[in-house]
């Protein structure tokens, strides 16, 4: 190993320089290895993502159903229907809604723990198991532990509130409250994950920013307001935005504990192309719906990274 | 970001405390943020045990309108019993652990092969290839339910493992993550095999994967974790109750127990065990899998 070390820096044996790799052969090589590599990936990615994307925009232009009747090219005709169709809109406002009202907590809370643990506790591995594990858990058993604490005869969570004085709530059948009651078990669930990116981020500010501030005499609340917290600016963008791509994809939770009630007050757009296609067999219609849906998923990206650019700027 | 280091005081699974500051004595701020962290960890710990309570109680105490922490007839297995020898838990278990492994299996060979070649090797279309990648991380895999039910169907896999694994191994963020690894393991470590005749495919099994296990780990990691978890597209993929996957089954057994609340509990319980001793095991690449892979928020 270090002969061929020694034998590629003496003169005129430059094999691998810049001008002697691009001979002939070692283009073809590298050609052909560099694809070879890729081949695998690719044939998985051209057949479950690319072409399901591509597909899916031809189903968006036909009448497909599950039932197989009418296969036909009807054009835009259910981009049109869609449009007009108010329950496609509510679906997409709910999850609007619920993205704007779940990101807050979702990265303040995840701040908070950071920040309180990043003050050096005691046996850490234990605050850190507690914020985290939930989420390891599937949707599923989240779903089942909330609705059974949110059951507003037999659940604890009214039962504590009760003993403070709150009259019962009815958490998941109240359309005013349903979509609150989902943003808490979400928190409770996912906060872990964005918890974590903060501590990283905290632990990685050099550690002497913080002993130049204890010899100017800054105590552990001016350090945390004039070192910690401006130094996480590029965390928190990052997780705001994963935070918002991730809400916007709701459908687990809310199909598990409220089925998209009450009166479809919590009814997410994923839950709505689920319908269409699943229940209603209109796979087509459904298409569309997906790419309506798409489409306002990329809208919100492209007005996310013009802000963080112009803020950045 | 996606790469940050992260020192041992965070990551360390030991009890020691953090290294990073010199100790401190327990000032009154201290206390504050003891009191605070453990007033949340308490809240967050709460779910767990309301539901371990529920699930040792007896049916009848658990569908008592007195809510009670110590049931009045005392603690009993019977839901785990009941839960048992309904058999479908075990065997969707089973179902998650092995769907799970295949696409963690596939992803990380396809995916590591692929970043290997975006890496290392100068190849015709490799900045094309790269830009689809990247731009394909956008595509929230709800859209493609639809297109991709109707294509299984067509291939004859809905209901077989097939349709749950298959369009689960691509992960074009982790593609991307494990690039950015290989493209700060040194070009001199690889040459230096090139000059000894070495193949590109021995370079990348014999001098770059060793060097690239901590990424591998947590590569696979995040994706056995959103695999076991994954919801929406088993759930669409299979309806036949032998090769459910356990989030799925789950969701079949709460309408089937209906109010049986206590082996409502104890199912969840036994579903979410697996994963939560998968934690204290690897405790330590599954934090670092988030801060390295949180890019990567499929």
């Amino acid at each position: 190993m270090s002969s061929s070390l020694i034998a590629r820096r003496s003169p005129g044996n430059r094999v691998s320089s810049p001008a002697a790799r691009g001979t002939r052969s070692s283009v073809t090589r590298n050609n052909l290895s560099g694809w070879g590599f890729a081949t695998p990936f690719l044939v998985f990615f051209l057949v479950f993502l690319v072409w399901p994307v591509v597909y899916g925009i031809y189903m968006s232009l036909t009448g497909k159903s599950l039932t197989g009747a009418n296969d036909s090219v009807i054009g835009l005709a259910n981009y049109a229907e869609a449009f007009a169709d108010a329950d496609m809109w509510r679906s997409l406002g709910n999850t609007l809604y619920f993205t704007v009202i779940s990101t807050v907590p979702l990265v303040l809370v995840a701040l908070v723990m950071a920040a309180l643990l990043n003050v050096g506790l005691p046996a850490q591995w234990l605050w850190r198991l507690s914020y985290f594990a939930p989420y390891l858990l599937a949707s599923t058993v989240v779903s089942l532990f909330f609705t059974w604490m949110y059951n507003p005869q037999l659940g604890l969570i009214n039962d504590s509130l009760s003993k403070i004085g709150i009259p019962k709530i009815a958490w998941l059948n109240d359309p005013n409250v349903a979509m609150w009651a989902i943003v808490i078990a979400t928190l409770w669930w996912t906060v872990g994950f964005n918890f974590l990116l903060y501590l990283a981020a905290m632990q990685n500010i050099p550690a002497q920013h913080y002993e130049a501030a204890s010899l100017d005499g800054a105590g552990a609340w001016r350090q945390l307001f004039s070192i910690t917290l401006p130094q996480l600016g590029p965390t928190t963008v990052m997780i705001v935005l994963l935070q918002v791509l991730a809400s916007l994809k709701i459908f687990d939770q809310v199909y598990q504990m409220t089925a998209g009630g009450p009166g479809g007050a919590t009814r997410p757009a994923v839950q709505y192309i689920f319908e269409t296609g699943f229940t209603g067999y209109r796979l087509g219609y459904s298409a569309a719906i997906s790419y309506i849906f798409f489409g306002l998923i990329v809208l919100v990206s492209v007005m996310q990274f013009v802000i963080t650019r112009r803020r950045s700027a | 970001m996606a790469t940050q280091t992260l020192n041992r005081a965070t990551l360390g699974t030991s009890t020691s405390p953090a290294v990073r500051q010199p100790r401190k004595k327990m000032s009154a701020g201290r206390i504050a943020a003891v009191v605070v962290a453990a007033v949340i960890a308490v809240l967050w710990l709460v779910p767990f045990a309301w539901a371990t309570v529920t699930a040792f109680k007896s049916e009848t105490d658990a569908a008592s309108p007195k809510v009670s922490w110590i049931p009045p007839s005392g603690f009993t297995a019977d839901a785990f019993v009941k839960v048992f020898q309904d058999g479908n838990i075990p065997l969707w278990t089973w179902n998650s652990l092995y769907t799970s492994a295949a696409i963690t299996a596939v992803t990380l060979v396809i995916s590591s092969l692929v970043a290997y070649a975006l890496s290392r090797i100068d190849f015709k279309g490799k900045k094309v290839l790269m830009t689809v990648i990247i731009a394909s991380i956008i595509v929230p895999p709800p859209v493609l339910i639809i297109p991709l039910f109707y294509q299984m169907l067509a291939l004859h896999m809905i209901d077989t493992s097939w349709a749950i694994i298959l369009p689960q191994v691509i992960h074009p963020a982790m593609v991307f993550v494990l690039k950015k690894f290989f493209d700060q393991i040194p070009r001199e470590l690889e040459e230096a095999a090139v000059m000894d005749g070495a193949s590109r495919m021995r370079i990348f099994l014999q001098v770059v994967l060793p060097l690239s296990r901590p990424i591998l780990a947590a590569v696979a990691i995040f994706v056995f974790i959103g695999a076991w978890n994954n919801f929406l597209w088993p759930f669409i993929a299979t309806n036949d109750a032998s090769l459910l996957t356990l989030p799925v089954g789950l969701q079949t057994i709460k309408s089937a127990y209906g109010i049986q609340y206590a082996q409502n509990m104890a199912s969840a319980l036994l579903a979410a065990l697996p994963l939560i001793l998968v934690f204290l095991f690897f405790q330590r690449q599954i934090i670092k899998g988030v801060a390295t892979t949180g890019l990567a928020g499929t």
